[in-house]
C-alpha cells in the first residue's frame, strides 16, 4: 500500500522585485508516494526549482513568496513551518541537490568536513567517532574513496564534485530527496555513471526522489512517474508509460518529444515548438500554451482548462474533454 | 610553500631596484648644485668644483645611480644628508618607528571597525544600518585626512581637552592620529569588505550550507566569512601603500617625529640624499607588507595551499 | 531603438546602450545629487570673477577687517590678514576644478595610449611597459607626487605634472585591461568571423565597452587628485599662498584654529562636498553601467 510521503496542493509561488512580479508558480497539485522517483520535466523557466525551492522553504528571502497553498511533507505543514523546524528537516528530512557541482562546494572546506557537518547537525548525540565513520561509509557509498575526504574541492573532478554532494544529500538518509538537473552540468559519459549510482543509491537507502530535469531519456531510464510543467503550472501527470506511450498526450509533450532528433531517420531541420514561453510578469488569461499550441481553440484562450483523467493519467486540456 | 616565499621574494627585488631607479630619476631633476649647497654662497668656485669631482656628481646619471645602489646594497650608505652632515640611516632610524607606530596603529583601528561593520552591512543589505553605514563612510572617504584630523584635534584638544594635539610621548598621542588615518581610509575597506561578503553569500555553496540545514549564524560565519576575508586580506595589504602615503600628512598635522615629517623638511630645506632615503624606505616598506600579505593568503586560501605543497 | 516581436506575445523594446545607462543613472538619486553640487561647482569655478573680487577681497590684506565671524557682510568670515573667505573659498574652487580637471584629462590621454599600446601590440611591449606601471604603482601615490614635487619646485606647472603622473598607471591599466577583456570575448571572435573590419570592431564593441570603466576610474581619481592637491598644499608643498588653495587656506587658518574654527572648518566642507560629489557621480556611473549590481 503506497504511503504518502508529499502532498502539494493548489501551490501559488511569486517573486516580487522593486519593479516587477513573477508569477512562477500557478496552481500545482502533486502527489509523492514513498519510495517513489517523480521526474518534473519542463524548459527553463517552467518553475520545477520553485517548486523544489519551496517544499525546502529556501526561496530567496523577501523576494521569494509562496502566496497561496499547502506542502505537506510527511505530515509537516511546511507552509507553516517556522525557521527553526526546517532547519531540523533540511538535509536530514529532505535534501536537495543542485545543477553546477563546480560551485556547491565551499572551496575553503575539506569535502570530510562538509559532509561531517550535515551529520553533525541532525545527528546529535553521535560520537565523533562513529560521525567519521559515516562519512567514510557514504563516500565510499558514491564511489570515493574515503582517504580523499581530507581532499578540498577543486582537487575533484566535476563528476566526483557531484558524487561529494550526492553523497552530503544522502549522508542522513533523507527520506526525500530533490535533485535539480543534477547531471546537466556534466559530461555525458559522466552524467551515465552519475545516474546509475543515484539509481543504485535510491534503492538502496528507499529514498524517495523529485528530479527535476528537461532530458526525457533520464526520466525513461529512473523515473517512475512524470510531472510535465508549463509556465508554472502542470500540464500534465502520470506514469513513465502513460508519457511515453499513451496515445493521448498534452500538445506541449508532444512537441517536446517530437523535437527530440531521431537517429533512424532522416531529417533536413529539426522539429522545434514555436514561439516562446509566456512572459512570466504577465500571464496569459486561457490556457498557458494557447499562443503556441497547433490545436488551439477559441475556447483555450480564454479560460484556463480543466485536468482531465484518465486512471493514472491527467491532462489539462481541452482536446481531452470527452474523457 | 617555501618555494612559493621564495619565489616572492625574488620577485620583489627587480620591483624595488625599479623603484630605486624611478625615485632616482625624479630626483637627479633637482636643480641646483649639491655641492654649492653644501658648501654654502661664498665658497669658491673651485672649492665647488672639487667637491663636485669628489662627490662623483659630474659623472653621468646611470653611473651615478649604480654607484648608489652599490653602496646601498653592500654598505648600506644611502649617502650623507646636506643638512646635517651625517648618513641619513641615523634620522631614518630614529623616525621610522613612529611613523610604524601610527602605520600599524592605523591599521588595526581600520580593521577592527571596517571588517565587521562592513559584514553587518552586506548582510542586512539595503537596510538602515546598511544605509547609514555607507553614507557615513562616503562622507568619510570624501574629507582629507588632514582636515579630519585637524577636526578631531579641535574637539578632542582643544575643545574638550582630553587628549594630546600634538608630540609622541606616550601611546595617548597616537590615539587621534590613528584614528585621523583609519577613518580617512576606512571607507574602502568597509565598502570592499560589504562587497565581497554580498559576491560570497551570492555563491552556491552557500546556498548548500542552508540547504544542509545550517544555523544562519554558521552560515555567514564558518562558510561566508572565510571565503570573504580571502580578498579583504589582499585589499590591506595593497591599501597599505596609500596609507603609508596617508602617514606622511598626518604626521605634519600631528607633528610626530615620523619619516613624513622627516621628508617633508628635507624638501624644503632641499636635502636630496634625506628625500631620496625617506621615499624609498616607504615605498620599500609598501612593497614589504604586500609581500607579507600574500604570503599570508597563500597560506590561508587551501586552493594555493595545495598547490605548493604537493611539490 | 530596434523592435523585436516575438511570436503571440510581448514586442521588447530595445533601448540604445547609452540611453539606458543615462536612465539608470538618473533614477539614482544620490548620483544626481553630486552631479548637481558638481554643477554647481563648476559654474562657481567659470564665473568666479562675477561672484567675488579676487585682488581686493581674495588676495589684499586688510588688517582692519581681520578675524572675523562669518556675517552679512562676508559671508564666511576673514581671516587673520583681513581676507574675505569666501572670496578665497570661491577662487579656490576655480583651482582645484582646474587642476584636478587637467590632471585627469592629461593623465588619461597619456595613460590611454600606453595602456593601449600595451594590449594591442601585447608580448614583450606588453611586458615592459606593464612592468614599468607596476613599479610605478608600487610607490604610493601621494609619495610619487611629493618626491616629483620635491625635485622640480612648487607652484601650479609642478603640481599639475606631479598629479597627472601619479595617476598615468591606473588609466594605463584599466584602458589595457579593457582592451584585453574585450578583444578576448566570443562576440569580437564572432564578429571577426562575420567579416567585420578591425577598425569597425574597434569602434563599435571595443571603445563602447571601454569607455564605461574608464570615465567611472577617471571620475574617482579626481576626487582623490583634489584631495591630494589640497593636501600637498596643506604640508606646504603645492600651491604657494597667497593663491587660495583650499589646502593651502587651511594650512593657514590652522594656527589660528582654537579661537576662529570657521576658518578650518569652512574650506574642509568646500573640499568635501567637491570630492564627495565627484565620488557620488563616480559610483553612480558605476552601477549603472553594471546592472548586475542592482539586486
Amino acid at each position: 500500500m503506497a504511503e504518502k510521503l508529499l502532498e502539494i496542493k493548489d501551490l501559488y509561488v511569486q517573486y516580487e522585485t522593486d519593479e516587477e512580479t513573477v508569477y512562477a508558480v500557478n496552481g500545482i497539485n502533486l502527489i509523492l508516494d514513498k519510495g517513489e522517483t517523480l521526474g518534473l520535466v519542463g524548459e527553463t523557466g517552467a518553475g520545477k526549482t520553485t517548486t523544489a525551492l519551496s517544499i525546502m522553504k529556501l526561496l530567496p528571502e523577501k523576494i521569494g513568496i509562496i502566496k497561496k497553498g499547502s506542502i505537506m511533507l510527511e505530515g509537516l505543514d511546511i507552509i507553516k513551518a517556522g525557521e527553526g523546524d526546517m532547519r531540523a528537516i533540511r538535509g536530514n528530512i529532505v535534501s536537495m541537490i543542485f545543477q553546477d557541482p563546480m560551485t556547491s562546494l565551499n572551496p575553503i572546506l575539506t569535502v570530510g568536513d562538509q559532509i561531517y557537518e550535515v551529520l553533525e547537525l541532525h545527528k546529535k548525540g553521535e560520537s565523533k567517532e562513529s560521525l567519521n565513520k559515516k562519512v567514510d561509509e557514504i563516500l565510499n557509498l558514491v564511489g570515493i574513496d574515503s582517504d580523499r575526504k581530507n581532499n578540498y574541492p577543486h582537487q575533484f573532478s566535476g563528476g566526483m564534485k557531484q558524487r561529494v554532494i550526492i553523497a552530503m544529500a544522502l549522508a542522513c538518509e533523507p527520506n526525500l530527496l530533490l535533485a535539480d538537473e543534477p547531471t546537466t552540468a556534466l559530461d555525458v559519459t559522466i552524467q551515465a555513471q552519475v545516474m546509475e549510482m543515484m539509481k543504485d543509491l535510491k534503492d538502496k537507502l528507499k529514498t524517495s526522489m523529485i528530479l527535476i530535469t528537461h532530458d526525457l531519456g533520464i526520466v525513461a531510464e529512473i523515473c517512475d512517474r512524470v510531472a510535465i510543467m508549463y509556465a508554472g503550472e502542470i500540464i500534465e501527470l502520470g506514469t513513465v508509460e502513460d508519457i511515453f506511450e499513451s496515445k493521448n498526450r498534452h500538445p506541449y509533450t508532444n512537441g517536446l518529444f517530437g523535437s527530440i532528433p531521431d537517429l533512424t531517420k532522416s531529417a533536413k531541420r529539426l522539429n522545434p515548438i514555436e514561439g516562446l514561453m509566456p512572459d512570466p510578469t504577465n500571464l496569459l488569461k486561457g490556457c498557458a500554451f494557447s499562443d503556441r499550441c497547433p490545436k488551439c481553440m477559441e475556447s483555450c484562450k480564454i479560460q484556463k482548462p480543466e485536468s482531465y483523467v484518465e486512471g493514472s493519467h491527467v491532462i489539462k486540456c481541452n482536446l481531452f474533454k470527452k474523457i | 610553500m617555501i618555494k612559493y616565499i621564495l619565489k616572492r621574494i625574488l620577485l620583489m627585488i627587480p620591483v624595488i631596484l625599479g623603484i630605486s631607479f624611478i625615485v632616482f630619476l625624479i630626483m637627479s631633476f633637482t636643480p641646483g648644485d649639491p655641492a654649492r649647497l653644501i658648501l654654502g654662497e661664498k665658497a669658491s668656485i673651485s672649492d665647488v668644483e672639487n667637491l663636485r669631482e669628489k662627490m662623483g656628481l659630474n659623472d653621468n646619471f646611470f653611473v651615478r645611480y649604480l654607484r648608489y645602489v652599490k653602496d646601498a646594497v653592500f654598505y648600506r650608505d644611502f649617502g650623507t644628508s646636506y643638512a646635517t652632515k651625517i648618513p641619513v640611516n641615523a634620522d631614518l632610524m630614529d623616525r621610522f618607528p613612529e611613523t610604524l607606530k601610527l602605520a600599524f596603529g592605523s591599521t588595526l583601528i581600520m580593521v577592527l571597525i571596517g571588517v565587521p561593520v562592513g559584514i553587518i552591512s552586506a548582510v542586512k543589505q539595503y537596510s538602515l544600518i546598511d544605509k547609514v553605514t555607507l553614507g557615513i563612510s562616503l562622507i568619510l572617504t570624501s574629507m582629507p585626512v588632514f582636515w579630519l584630523g585637524l577636526m578631531l584635534i579641535l574637539l578632542f584638544s582643544l575643545k574638550l581637552g582630553w587628549l594630546p594635539a600634538t608630540g609622541a610621548d606616550t601611546w595617548v598621542n597616537f590615539i587621534l592620529p590613528c584614528f585621523s588615518l583609519a577613518a580617512s581610509m576606512m571607507a574602502s575597506l568597509i565598502r570592499m569588505t560589504r562587497s565581497s561578503m554580498l559576491e560570497v553569500i551570492r555563491q552556491d555553496y552557500i546556498r548548500t550550507a542552508r540547504a544542509k540545514g545550517a544555523k544562519e549564524v554558521t552560515v555567514i560565519y564558518k562558510h561566508a566569512l572565510r571565503n570573504a576575508l580571502l580578498p579583504i586580506i589582499t585589499i590591506i595589504g595593497l591599501n597599505f601603500g596609500g596609507l603609508l602615503g596617508g602617514t606622511m600628512i598626518v604626521e605634519s598635522v600631528f607633528a610626530l617625529p615620523g619619516v613624513g615629517t622627516l621628508t617633508i623638511n628635507s624638501i624644503r630645506m632641499k636635502d636630496t640624499p634625506m628625500v631620496m632615503a625617506s621615499v624609498l624606505f616607504v615605498a620599500i616598506l609598501a612593497g614589504i607588507v604586500n609581500l607579507i600579505v600574500d604570503i599570508l593568503y597563500a597560506y590561508v586560501d587551501p586552493r594555493i595551499k595545495s598547490q605548493y605543497a604537493k611539490n | 531603438m530596434t523592435e523585436v516581436k516575438e511570436k503571440g506575445r510581448s514586442t521588447i523594446k530595445k533601448r540604445s546602450q547609452f540611453k539606458s545607462v543615462f536612465f539608470r543613472f538618473k533614477k539614482n538619486k544620490m548620483a544626481m545629487f553630486g552631479l548637481v553640487v558638481l554643477i554647481i561647482l563648476t559654474l562657481v569655478a567659470v564665473f568666479a570673477d562675477f561672484i567675488a573680487d579676487y585682488e581686493n577681497d581674495a588676495i589684499s590684506q586688510n588688517m582692519k577687517i581681520r578675524l572675523q565671524t562669518p556675517s552679512r557682510e562676508h559671508i564666511f568670515g576673514t581671516d587673520q590678514y583681513g581676507r574675505d573667505m569666501f572670496a578665497r573659498i570661491v577662487f579656490g574652487t576655480r583651482i582645484s576644478l582646474f587642476v584636478g580637471v587637467v590632471s585627469i584629462i592629461a593623465s588619461l590621454i597619456v595613460g590611454a595610449v600606453i595602456g593601449a599600446v600595451a594590449g594591442y601590440y601585447g608580448g614583450a611591449i606588453d611586458n615592459v611597459i606593464m612592468r614599468i606601471m607596476d613599479v610605478l604603482l608600487a610607490i604610493p601615490q601621494t609619495l610619487l607626487a611629493i618626491s616629483i614635487v620635491a625635485a622640480l619646485g612648487t607652484g601650479i606647472f609642478n603640481l599639475l605634472l606631479a598629479m597627472s603622473i601619479s595617476s598615468v598607471p591606473r588609466f594605463a591599466r584599466i584602458v589595457r585591461s579593457s582592451i584585453l577583456s574585450i578583444a578576448d570575448q566570443e562576440f569580437v571572435e564572432a564578429a571577426k568571423a562575420c567579416g567585420t573590419k578591425d577598425a569597425r570592431i574597434i569602434t563599435k564593441h571595443i571603445i563602447p565597452n571601454a569607455i564605461g570603466p574608464i570615465i567611472v576610474q577617471a571620475t574617482l581619481n579626481m576626487a582623490s587628485t583634489i584631495i591630494g592637491i589640497a593636501g600637498l598644499s596643506f604640508i606646504g608643498l603645492g600651491i604657494e599662498p597667497p593663491i587660495p588653495e583650499w589646502g593651502s587656506i587651511l594650512s593657514e587658518g590652522k594656527t589660528q584654529m582654537r579661537y576662529y574654527p570657521h576658518l578650518v572648518v569652512i574650506p574642509g566642507i568646500a573640499i568635501v562636498f567637491a570630492v564627495m560629489a565627484l565620488n557620488l557621480i563616480g559610483d553612480g556611473l558605476r552601477d549603472s553601467l553594471d546592472p548586475r549590481l542592482k539586486n
